[in-house]
């Protein structure tokens, strides 16, 4: 494996290009030059601190720091993953549901992987675990965040036709079941969209890396399959938990639909 | 017999009221008095306290769809959750009859529900009800969009399910038809259900 390493004059130059969007923003008055600065400085300082971290992490082989780690990405995601929804659930049962589908999900997929799929490896090796945990995090996150918006809207919208179905006899499950394929089909989407088009309309960040590393291209998409695979299913679950726990919320013991539960953000 | 007690749901507190097999009771009151809420309640369909009577079984001892099978809340807003009016009802051949004497065509089953104008998406709501033979019917409005005559019509064929015992509370805001379908008539005001003037005869 040989890769060219980069220094830091290399980082410098590319940075320039900055120097493009920022003569876009006063040329044009969109007023981004203040925040673009702010993001571009904050990518660079949140990036290095990971990659600071993630060499210690390395360094010390631990299987609590890695747990620890994986459990802050987890609790950050479940916050990211209800994040900017028109409704959510009142209270602490919003970011509640965000993280128990994202620690179902993530974890529950990313073990799987690291003790079937990387043998040689100890389960909690950081250079496997997180990376990968990384990976299916972020789109277990978008599904969960597109499939809780899709039902809270949904069954707020179609409030009239779902209390109709309670109201001539149905069971919450039964009333609820149009919202809750709404929800698991918004969902999943993106990963299936992504699955059908990978190779033909994009090159998969991670296989393309590990091109640039110098890994063998038939091996970097023996790799990505893996890594595809691994989402997919992590996207399943969590949608799945995510409509199990918001259809549960929605509804009560004596099966009504709970709407008051719900809040409105601006 | 459906007996209320104890009623308490948001801005209503402590309703009772009993309906004897047969009897049909009318529901009036202003705009925002709870009329509405009142049916709900009784069709559990909201947190509510309070003790309800089906022929001497409770309410809160049975699960709730069991309880909404057999007191069935019809609202002045029908809900319609399949595209086709058919797939709203659990055995579309055995709706046909009651279909036609609520002057529906026969084969309005196959209609689409956004093609349904209002006094056919109220009537077909109602039947869709009356087809599970539940005992007891909470109607909202369930003629407000209709023409004297078709009203007329629609209350006799509640008048038939009346005869075999069944039980009808119903919200209306015209006071001729209270006089003329129910047999008593209430009223929501201030939380509390009263009788109202003149309606306490059966």
């Amino acid at each position: 494996m040989n890769y060219i390493a980069l220094d830091y004059w290399d980082l410098a130059g590319a940075a320039s290009l900055m120097v493009i969007n920022a003569g876009l923003s006063v040329i044009f008055q969109l007023g981004l030059a203040r925040r673009l600065v702010i993001a571009a400085v904050r990518m660079v300082v949140q990036l290095t601190l990971v990659g600071l971290v993630l060499k210690a992490l390395f360094a010390m082989q631990s299987p609590g720091l890695t747990v620890l780690v994986a459990l802050i990405m987890v609790a950050f995601a479940g916050r990211e993953a209800i994040a900017r929804q028109e409704r959510t659930f009142a209270g602490y049962w919003s970011y509640g549901i965000g993280t128990t589908c994202m620690c179902v999900a993530a974890l529950t997929v990313t073990l799987f992987a690291v003790t079937t799929q990387f043998e040689t490896a100890t389960w909690f090796d950081p250079r496997y675990a997180i990376p990968l945990l990384g990976m299916i995090l972020g789109n277990t996150m978008n599904g969960v965040s597109l499939c809780l918006d899709r039902m809270l809207s949904t069954a707020h919208r179609e409030r009239v036709a779902i209390e109709a179905r309670l109201a001539l006899g149905a069971d919450a499950r039964t009333a609820l079941s149009s919202v809750s394929r709404q929800a698991m089909r918004a969902g999943m989407t993106p990963t299936v969209n992504a699955m059908a088009a990978t190779g033909l309309v994009s090159l998969p960040g991670m296989m393309t890396g590990q091109i640039l590393a110098g890994v063998e291209p038939v091996e970097a998409v023996k790799y990505q399959i893996l890594v595809m695979f691994l989402i997919g299913g992590g996207t399943a679950l969590g949608v799945f938990a995510a409509v199990m726990l918001a259809s549960r919320r929605l509804t009560d013991a004596r099966h009504r639909l709970r709407l008051d539960r719900l809040r409105t953000n601006a | 017999m459906l007996e209320i007690a104890g009623l308490t749901c948001r801005s209503l507190a402590n309703v009772a009221c009993v309906i004897e097999p047969g009897e049909a009771v009318a529901v009036s009151g202003i705009s925002g008095a709870g009329k509405s809420l009142l049916l709900r309640a009784i069709a559990d369909l909201d947190p509510n306290d309070g003790d309800v009577h089906l022929d001497g079984h409770s309410r809160n001892a049975m699960p709730a769809p069991r309880w909404r099978r057999q007191v069935i809340y019809v609202p002045a807003d029908s809900g319609w959750w399949a595209d086709y009016v058919g797939e709203h009802f659990e055995d579309g051949a055995a709706a046909t009859g009651l279909l036609h004497r609520l002057q529906l065509p026969a084969d309005c089953l196959d209609w689409p529900v956004a093609r349904l104008s209002t006094g056919e998406r109220q009537r077909l709501a109602l039947a869709r009800a009356m087809t599970l033979a539940p005992r007891v019917l909470l109607l909202d409005e369930p003629t407000s969009g209709l023409d004297p005559e078709t009203t007329l019509r629609v209350e006799a064929v509640l008048h038939e399910r009346l005869a075999d015992g069944a039980m009808i509370l119903f919200v209306s805001h015209d006071p001729a038809q209270a006089e003329r379908f129910g047999q008593r008539h209430l009223r929501v005001e201030n939380g509390a259900l009263r009788v109202a003037p003149g309606g306490g005869g059966s």
